[in-house]
């Protein structure tokens, strides 16, 4: 077995609708990735239970150390959140995250090996 | 005090390490060591941090294709995280200053972690 | 708050890298050098990644040595290949099955490892430069940038130079054993000189922009007192290299002033030189005179011993030191070596005999580029009472400097004559 990371990325327009989004919308979001992380639990593919970000944060950057309003703006996506999870390899790992429900709604799941300690 | 997530980004991708000499690498991990060492004693340390390599795979949405990673979108890529406790957002962003990633040009991103509902 | 980070030896790394290099390559196979490379690169990266957040391990060294052969494992078990080419792979799975051998055997092993590799990258085909190429990237773990720098050279002309080397090895096929009783003693005279030249490329470092010039000595002085301390290596002339070494790198303090300049022996600060390097130094002088054998390095390290003995500069035993030049110029007949003996004749039997012997130096032709060689003839001008002819000669020496500690220097010389 190995540990993974997985990176939500979300699209950025679905990002800013969630933001405004009614307790109700929220309610089935929210049990949806539940539902989904419940199932990874039971079989033991959780190592920890990583969390969901703020859309709001900074950028600090190179040897001058900028900062800027973040999240990381360069692509069309914004890093949601994440998890660490073990599977028995990179192949598992990619099939579990299939039942990410980010995946609904046109978001990416970045599955990442960890170097092994 | 609240939890925040540094992401280490690697310009372009690369670590520079990857080619770097060995007296090089040992002289970026002094580096790193007293960085972590600061962030420890100020008791800012949540979780350890977590090196990714490089290699991976990305699900992507709707028709759920899964190529080889890491996210290609970006020119940049994760090249690993830490969870790290301060007072609000303007601390956590002063503290990342010390992060040896960004001698190279390489950028950390910190964001304000949402408290889980209990 | 600085001095509570936990600090690694200072080139831990690039010591390591080398050991590491040379355990791989008896793993893989010489043919596999960059492969050996490869690993040790991931190994370092490794440690980069975790050390900082986990903690220092109690036993560095042995960390990267045990991440590096574990990835040596799964390499050789996923590269089915491996299986023919990888001359010791019994013995790397044996090392698995045991898990850690006894520390004191494993330090054995692992020096075992490097003089083979010494010897290894002394093949007689390549050229003494090429030796000493292949010798810092596999053994002192510099990297390409790090060996161009050192050597004053370019690190595509490095790059090639070790492709060459790599591909001269690769064809070679194997290792030379140490057990080898018919190769070891033949290349030990290769070896001596490429320790030779590394150190000599410290010691007169001819840019001064260079940061640590001396690194290389201290590399060269690790590698031969690594095959001092192997039975195979334990001859008089290695001791008198040894020697030879200590007691010039005892010097290195005192050789230049604060603002970086060239100081003379004459008016080097002696309470400056190392007494332990000194004291190491006549100890292995000693043994080595015990041999039969004498080697250029036996009279050239006797030279550096008596100078490293005198109190002051007025207690010289140029006689005995002139004694030692006519023997090295027995030896070894160069332009340099007929110069110092020159200065030598000079300083023990008169000025004017040593102007003499300058005025008539054999092979003196050669010496048209060196800037030490009218430098010498200005100084025995000056000291003869003759500043105008002096003032010439230093000129002279001034238009040869080769970089500007030397330029400084000369000067400096040269203003004394005004």
């Amino acid at each position: 077995m190995a540990d993974f990371l997985y990176l939500f990325w979300n699209r950025k327009e679905v990002a800013q609708q969630m933001a405004k989004a009614t307790p109700e919308e929220w309610q089935k979001v929210t049990g949806r990735w539940t539902a989904w992380l419940e199932e990874l639990k039971k079989t033991g593919h959780i190592q920890s239970l990583g969390a969901p970000l703020q859309m709001a944060g900074k950028m600090v950057q190179g040897p001058q150390k900028r900062v800027t309003d973040g999240p990381y703006a360069e692509t069309k996506d914004v890093l949601g959140g994440f998890n660490l999870v073990t599977a028995k390899d990179l192949d598992e790992a990619a099939e579990l995250a299939k039942g990410c429900p980010i995946l609904e709604t046109g978001g990416q799941v970045e599955v990442r090996p960890i170097r092994p300690m | 005090m609240a939890d925040f997530l540094y992401l280490f980004w690697n310009k372009g991708g690369v670590s520079r390490m990857d080619t770097a000499s060995p007296e090089e690498i040992q002289k970026m991990m002094q580096k790193w060591m007293a960085w972590t060492e600061t962030l420890k004693k100020g008791g800012h340390i949540k979780e350890g941090g977590v090196p990714l390599q490089s290699a991976g795979k990305v699900v992507h949405g709707g028709r759920k294709n899964v190529t080889d990673g890491p996210y290609a979108e970006a020119k940049d890529v994760v090249g690993g995280f830490i969870l790290v406790t301060a007072k609000d957002l303007d601390e956590a962003t002063e503290l990342s200053k010390g992060c040896p990633v960004l001698e190279g040009d390489g950028m950390v991103e910190v964001r304000p972690i949402r408290s889980l509902p209990a | 708050m600085t001095e509570e980070v936990p600090r690694l030896v200072d080139h831990l790394f690039r010591r390591e890298a080398g050991k590491m290099v040379s355990y791989l390559t008896k793993v893989f196979g010489m043919g596999n050098l960059a492969l050996a490379e490869d690993v040790v690169q991931e190994t370092l990266v490794k440690a980069l990644e975790t050390w900082p957040f986990n903690g220092l391990p109690d036993n560095p060294s042995a960390w990267l040595m045990r991440v590096a052969r574990n990835r040596a494992i799964d390499l050789v078990r996923r590269e089915a290949h491996f299986k023919y080419i990888a001359p010791d792979l019994a013995y790397l799975f044996k090392l698995r099955e045991e898990g850690a051998a006894p520390e004191p055997q494993r330090e054995k092993e692992i020096q075992d490892d490097q003089l083979r590799m010494m010897f290894s990258c002394c093949h007689p085909d390549l050229s003494a430069d090429a030796q000493v190429t292949l010798i810092l990237k596999t053994l002192c773990g510099f990297s390409v940038s790090e060996i161009a720098h050192a050597l004053l050279s370019q690190e595509d002309a490095v790059e090639k130079k070790l492709g060459r080397a790599r591909k001269t090895l690769r064809e070679s096929g194997t290792f030379v054993e140490l057990t080898n009783n018919l190769d070891i003693p033949r290349r030990l005279e290769t070896v001596h000189q490429a320790l030779y030249l590394l150190f000599n490329e410290g010691y007169h470092g001819s840019r001064s922009d260079r940061k640590e010039p001396e690194e290389l000595c201290y590399e060269a002085m690790r590698l031969t007192l690594l095959l001092c301390e192997h039975p195979q290596g334990q001859r008089p002339k290695t001791y008198a290299l040894l020697s030879l070494m200590c007691l010039n790198a005892a010097r290195l303090p005192g050789r230049l002033s604060d603002d970086g300049t060239l100081i003379q022996l004459e008016f080097q600060d002696r309470s400056k030189w190392d007494p332990a390097l000194i004291g190491k130094g006549l100890e292995y002088l000693e043994r080595a005179w015990a041999g039969q054998a004498v080697s250029e390095y036996l009279v050239e390290a006797s030279i550096a011993g008596l100078h490293c003995s005198a109190k002051a500069y007025a207690e010289t035993e140029w006689g005995r030191i002139l004694e030692l030049y006519n023997l090295l110029y027995h030896l070894k007949p160069t332009p340099v070596v007929a110069l110092n003996r020159a200065i030598a004749l000079g300083k023990a039997e008169g000025l004017e005999k040593g102007l003499e012997e300058l005025r008539n130096l054999p092979g003196a032709g050669k010496l048209r580029e060196y800037p030490f060689y009218p430098a010498a003839l200005g100084e025995f001008h000056l000291l003869a009472g003759r500043p105008k002819e002096a003032e010439a000669y230093f000129a002279e020496a001034v238009k040869r400097s080769r970089n500007e500690p030397e330029k400084v220097f000369f000067e400096r010389k040269l203003k004394s004559c005004q």
